[in-house]
């Protein structure tokens, strides 16, 4: 990259500089991102690496209920299990936040109190994406009015395939504001880019350049209801989106796969890229997290494994 | 054609119905009674037997969800197929065991009539050993045997097909899945056995079957928690090792069926205990005129 902060300032101004700036971009080597994530994923991570890498995984989990049949009792014991993971070891660290519907903000943040774990909402029309936008800033205002600290927040895929960069930027600049509270304070926004939609790489970075310089907190890559949802190959390349992003602007910027990483395995392949690709400054759960439901039993199965020396059994963890 | 060359074997291990590797990529020689050797099998790890009980955990719930009936026509058709592959079999019992090819061939046929004779038993092993209780109520009480779970077999390491069969089919007759560690010294038997379930409409994970050492597996597959039953039957003889396992296994109280001093004689009729041993007796209770 050879632009300069002052330059991206001018990259927004207009929607044909917009345009010109990310198709600018280099292309992706389709072929080689996905070897680079495939060669990571043969480290071997062994004894106190790889405890240490559980811990760090379980920390970085969002976990998530996303579903039609959501009630308030099962939030509540989301809720109580993302503060206790494993109620049988007071040493299994809490996870990092719970992810819920913004109807169910409220009952979540009951639950969780001030014991430190964050309330993620999913808001703007959430998972597809497809309504007008004050209907979307109406949504999200009513998340973060509920107490959520984290907003999860669709993209237009429509229009960003379509072309309309533009509309696609102005709608994350005006969710990001529509995330302030009246304290002064503001929900951490969370930009959903659906990378099962976008079809290629070059798109994935693309948008991943889009929505930072939108100001997105963190860069997520899908919505858990579309498949593929997140692969190695593709957190790859936003994971050098990012690494760029602040080589240039100094800047800081998370990234959160979401959906189909369900074994303690993937997870530490994941971790493993983070550090390789991104830097250690990402291995913290403020900056890299897991958006995952079934994964955080694998976790806690596999550190059972670690401390008991025996292997343990679904049957010892609560299915959700 | 004395210079062709010959094709030398290197099995697989059998999990959730497909041929996998040895996690560990080791395998060992296999010598038949002679010390010629035979083939190499796969060398099971701590890993293939992890992954061999997550199969037949999976593999639980629709295996036992099916009819008595059914299970009954799948052990049928194992028999049937081992029937088809019968000089496979002898030669895999004259290598390993060192027998004459007469009597290996009285040992197959046994372990096909074994087969059989569980393949009936599906359907009326709960009218023998479940029964209507007489109560002082106005109550119908009634116990019936359900499946015990995943259970471990450490198979017998002297009688590497009889044996084999006489451990396995009782248990996954009445509903059970098993990860079975074969035979070390003899393992050729069971691994044309694995080839034949793969083939007679038994599903995977339902049989999962491990060659390699018992002495290595055998301590996860006591200490796991996910496993509900474990037959030491192959460790026969050696006390410390069964103890140690016994010691293990009752972390989850799983149940255990015992190591004898010495390797039983296959071809007596075996009875019910080797199915009861992994049947658990639920009892409902049931208000008459209801």
């Amino acid at each position: 990259m050879t632009s300069t902060p002052t330059v991206l300032d001018d990259v927004t101004r207009t929607e044909s500089s917009l345009r010109q700036f990310l198709h600018g971009l280099p292309g992706v080597d389709q072929v080689g991102a996905e070897a680079r994530a495939a060669g990571l994923g043969t480290r071997s991570i062994k004894t106190s690496a790889k405890a240490y890498a559980l811990d760090l995984a379980i920390r970085m989990v969002d976990l998530t209920t996303l579903e039609g049949q959501d009630t308030p009792g099962k939030v509540r014991a989301l809720a109580a299990k993302a503060m206790r993971p494993d109620p049988a070891d007071p040493t299994c660290p809490a996870a990092a936040a719970v992810c819920v519907y913004p109807d169910m903000v409220a009952t979540a943040k009951q639950t969780l109190g001030e014991s430190g774990v964050h309330v993620a909402s999913v808001a703007t029309a959430f998972p597809s994406g497809r309504a007008a936008l004050d209907i979307k800033l109406a949504d999200t205002r009513d998340a973060v009015e509920a107490g959520a600290d984290e907003i999860d927040m669709v993209i237009d895929r429509g229009a960003f395939l379509a072309g309309h960069y533009q509309r696609v930027y102005d709608e994350i600049v005006a969710v990001k504001a529509a995330c302030a509270r009246s304290n002064g304070e503001d929900a951490h926004l969370k930009v959903i880019f659906e990378t099962g939609e976008l079809q290629t790489y070059d798109n994935v970075r693309r948008v991943s350049w889009l929505a930072m310089m939108a100001g997105a907190h963190f860069i997520k890559t899908s919505t858990g209801k579309v498949q593929p949802a997140a692969t190695l190959p593709v957190t790859l390349v936003m994971l050098e989106a990012v690494r760029d992003f602040r080589e240039l602007t100094g800047q800081m910027v998370g990234v959160k796969p979401a959906g189909g990483i369900r074994t303690a395995k993937d997870a530490i392949k994941y971790l493993v890229m983070v550090n390789e690709v991104a830097g250690q400054d990402w291995l913290d759960p403020d900056w890299f997290r897991f958006g995952a439901s079934t994964l955080l039993n694998d976790l806690l199965m596999q550190r059972t494994k670690m401390t008991t020396g025996r292997y343990s059994g679904p049957d010892y963890f609560t299915l959700d | 054609m004395s210079d062709r060359i010959d094709v030398r074997k290197t099995y697989k291990l059998y999990i959730g119905g497909a041929f996998p590797r040895s996690e560990s990529a080791y395998s060992y020689e296999v010598k038949d009674s002679k010390g010629k050797f035979v083939a190499n099998a796969a060398l099971a790890s701590r890993k293939d037997a992890r992954d061999a009980v997550a199969a037949a955990r999976k593999a639980f719930g629709p295996w036992a969800g099916r009819t008595a009936y059914n299970r009954a026509q799948i052990v049928y058709r194992i028999a049937e197929v081992m029937e088809d592959r019968r000089p496979q079999f002898v030669q895999a019992v004259v290598q390993s065991e060192g027998l004459t090819a007469s009597k290996a061939e009285k040992v197959v046929d046994a372990a096909i009539d074994r087969l059989v004779w569980y393949a009936g038993w599906a359907d009326k092993i709960t009218q023998v050993v479940g029964n209507a209780n007489p109560v002082a109520g106005p109550y119908f009480n009634l116990s019936t045997p359900e499946p015990t779970g995943v259970v471990a077999v450490l198979a017998p390491q002297e009688s590497s097909l009889l044996g084999l069969v006489s451990v396995v089919a009782p248990v996954i007759v009445t509903g059970n899945t098993v990860v079975v560690v074969s035979s070390y010294e003899r393992p050729l038997p069971a691994v044309n056995f694995a080839e034949v379930l793969a083939t007679s409409d038994v599903p995977g994970g339902v049989v999962n079957i491990l060659t390699g050492s018992a002495p290595t597996v055998a301590p996860w597959l006591a200490s796991h928690m996910d496993v509900n039953a474990i037959d030491l039957v192959g460790v026969a003889g050696d006390l410390g090792l069964a103890t140690d396992l016994e010691v293990a296994a009752a972390d989850n109280l799983k149940r255990v069926r015992r190591a004898p001093a010495a390797e039983p004689d296959w071809a007596v009729n075996p009875g019910l205990d080797a199915m009861t041993a992994f049947l658990e007796t639920k009892t409902v209770w049931h208000p008459i005129g209801v």
